[in-house]
């Protein structure tokens, strides 16, 4: 690939990478203290009808607040029925997936009437920080971006901090591997898994955000198209790491954009079979490297231990 | 008697509890209730065409993947493939009758079925191997398989399978031969629903009266017991349950392109394999239930269409009472745990077994 061609790719696997990278964060946090939500895939469609809704009110930036705030409040009903109630935390996520998915196309209908007329929202423009994003072939990709990239780019080092170097971030990890030592040393791990499910909305929420301010600019029903679940498996491919995370979801983008690509280079090569690639190559990862990086030890555990 | 009797209540129940949601939400969205919900009767339960072409039509493939999910979890496995499982076996069926011979006549169409069964039974064992040898979390690999399975039906009706006019991406119409015959004429009713209902009520007595169904139950409610005590071998018997479940949701895919769509889209499941869940937790993993518990759930999403089109309600909506239904159920199992003085929370086995175990009626 010639530069020019390279910068475009690059810019565009940033782009389709963002959403990801916000939503496996937020889930990485979540499934470190022990809780697997895979209903994540319902707060992000939630962010993405709030999003619309919100930014053609008060504007693209306060919409993504508004998408954020939406994913929380989906999230919340996971954390009642999953952490509350002590259900099955997968079971809970696939009737949360189900919920945001109906939720949000019965809503559009009822908002903005029965054709679901395509409505377009005002979208976040792109900022340039001076001189980094004239570095030749990733400075475009890396700091010429809306603020969603922006927000996902400084939460890898925070998140690595919070996880690593904070008092509150060792007791998601401890109640993530054993909650029955954390609560006898003093955490309250159900309170620690509700915060941090309902971080992992909020993440959710603004990955939605962003596909509707940062991209498309409007909203379809299911437009989420299982954004969520990629992002679960960015989270187990990414080691269930900050860095590593970023590089998966970096990957996963790569192949989106490398499906576009090929339609706009005119190869006619089958891209199911790119789209398909990062899910295998995640199996593979995750068969091979047994034992060397595990998920957390009580990942997916239904009663941590009621504190 | 008892049991029978809950067999009818439990759906019955349920259905109108989901009536009652689906009321209020209607209510509070502004759409005419009695308009919307006479809609919805008349479409799921309206004439006997109706029950026949449509609810129970649509109740089949969730009735095959209502049976995945809880043969699994009955294992002590959270196979929530059912969806990508369907769809390998919906594609390897829509392969084997492009090459079978019509001269065969039913015998034909039954291998095309077992075609579709054995494809999710394989698909599912990739899930399974994964988790049994190298210990990767079903949960995630079923949720990747989900994915792979959809691109590459994808890439099946627009490469191999495609029309023979390469212009729509769908594969060719399966001979009249290889279709599944209908039950009644007139109506879009075929043989599959009765496959499904002879698989659910087999399923119900290997569970009850075999000994692999026993070892199964056991593995599923304790697998550390199961091993110790009982001098089961756990793994095998999860992978064997998987791929069992994984067939099972394949013979659904094999029954929907022989008995209703007679070629392979893309999109050919609407989220069966999800919807799959909430039939299975309803019929509390007991696979007779699960016939009523399908018919619920297949007459609401029958229903569904017709009130969109009379009271343009949005089919959506559907999706939102079956996410509520659910979620009231793992609420009811916790009001149950409590009622019993929390005797499951004191239990030993790994934390996912217990849910299954709670919402699963002694068999």
């Amino acid at each position: 690939m010639s530069s020019p061609v390279l910068a475009d790719f690059l810019d565009a696997s940033v782009r389709s990478a963002t959403p990801l990278l916000l939503a496996a964060l937020g889930e990485t946090v979540a499934e470190r203290s022990g809780v697997i939500n895979v209903g994540i895939e319902g707060t992000i469609i939630a962010g993405c009808l709030a999003g619309l809704v919100a930014a053609t009110v008060v504007g693209p930036n306060a919409a993504l607040l508004a998408a954020g705030i939406a994913g929380i409040g989906i999230a919340l009903v996971f954390v009642v029925v999953a952490i509350g109630l002590a259900a099955d935390q997968i079971i809970t996520g696939t009737a949360i997936t189900m919920l945001g998915l109906g939720l949000t196309s019965t809503l559009y209908r009822v908002i903005y009437g029965d054709g679901g007329a395509a409505l377009s929202a005002p979208t976040l423009s792109v900022i340039g920080i001076p001189l980094l994003q004239d570095i030749p072939i990733v400075g475009r990709a890396l700091f010429r971006q809306p603020l969603p990239t922006y927000l996902a780019e400084l939460m890898v080092p925070a998140i690595w901090y919070w996880l690593h170097r904070t008092q509150s971030g060792l007791a998601i990890r401890a109640t993530g591997e054993n909650p029955g030592a954390s609560l006898a040393s003093g955490i309250s791990t159900r309170r620690v898994q509700m915060m941090a499910v309902l971080f992992g909305g909020m993440c959710g929420g603004l990955a939605g955000g962003t596909l509707v301010l940062a991209q498309v600019g409007t909203f379809t029903e299911g437009m989420s198209a299982g954004r969520g679940f990629v992002a679960i498996a960015i989270v187990a491919l990414g080691r269930w790491h900050p860095v590593g995370v970023a590089m998966a979801a970096l990957f996963f983008g790569m192949a989106s954009a490398l499906q576009f690509f090929f339609q706009a280079l005119n190869l006619n090569l089958p891209y199911q079979i790119f789209l398909a690639l990062p899910y295998l190559l995640t199996l593979l990862a995750l068969a091979l490297t047994r034992g060397v990086y595990r998920a957390p030890a009580a990942l997916g555990a239904r009663k941590a231990v009621r504190g | 008697m008892m049991r029978i009797a809950r067999m009818v209540l439990d759906p019955l129940l349920a259905g109108i509890l989901s009536l009652l949601m689906l009321a209020a939400l209607l209510v509070v969205s502004g759409y005419p209730v009695a308009e919307s919900l006479t809609a919805l009767w008349r479409g799921a339960f309206g004439s006997w065409s109706v029950i026949a072409s449509g609810t129970l039509v649509r109740a089949t493939p969730l009735l095959f993947a209502g049976l995945a999910i809880a043969v699994a979890f009955r294992a002590g496995i959270l196979n929530i493939g059912a969806e990508g499982q369907l769809l390998i076996g919906a594609a390897a069926a829509t392969a084997v009758a492009m090459i079978m011979p019509t001269s065969l006549g039913l015998a034909g169409a039954l291998l095309v079925l077992l075609a579709g069964g054995l494809a999710g039974g394989a698909w599912a064992a990739v899930a399974a191997l994964l988790r049994v040898r190298f210990g990767v979390l079903e949960v995630i690999s079923t949720i990747m398989l989900n994915v792979i399975a959809l691109n590459i039906t994808g890439l099946l009706v627009r490469g191999p399978l495609q029309e023979p006019t390469r212009i729509f991406p769908q594969s060719a119409l399966i001979d009249q031969a290889l279709r599944l015959p209908r039950l009644i004429p007139g109506t879009r009713l075929h043989l599959g629903v009765a496959l499904a209902v002879c698989c659910a009520l087999g399923l119900a007595w290997f569970l009850r009266y075999t000994a692999p169904g026993f070892r199964l139950r056991m593995t599923g409610s304790n697998a550390a017991a199961a091993a110790s005590a009982g001098g089961i071998d756990v793994r095998r018997v999860m992978f064997s349950a998987f791929v069992m479940s994984g067939a099972l949701a394949g013979l659904g895919g094999a029954v929907e392109v022989t008995g209703v769509t007679y070629a392979l889209y893309e999109n050919l499941s609407p989220g069966y394999g999800y919807t799959a869940i909430a039939v299975a937790l309803l019929a509390r993993l007991n696979p007779a239930s699960a016939i009523g518990a399908a018919v619920v759930f297949g007459s609401l999403e029958a229903g569904a269409s017709a009130m969109q089109r009379d009271a343009q309600v949005p089919a959506g909506l559907v999706g939102v009472v079956e996410a509520c239904v659910i979620l009231m159920l793992l609420a009811s199992e916790w009001i149950g745990a409590k009622v019993q003085g929390m005797r499951s929370l004191n239990r030993g086995g790994t934390p996912h077994d217990q849910v299954l175990e709670a919402s699963s009626s002694p068999a």
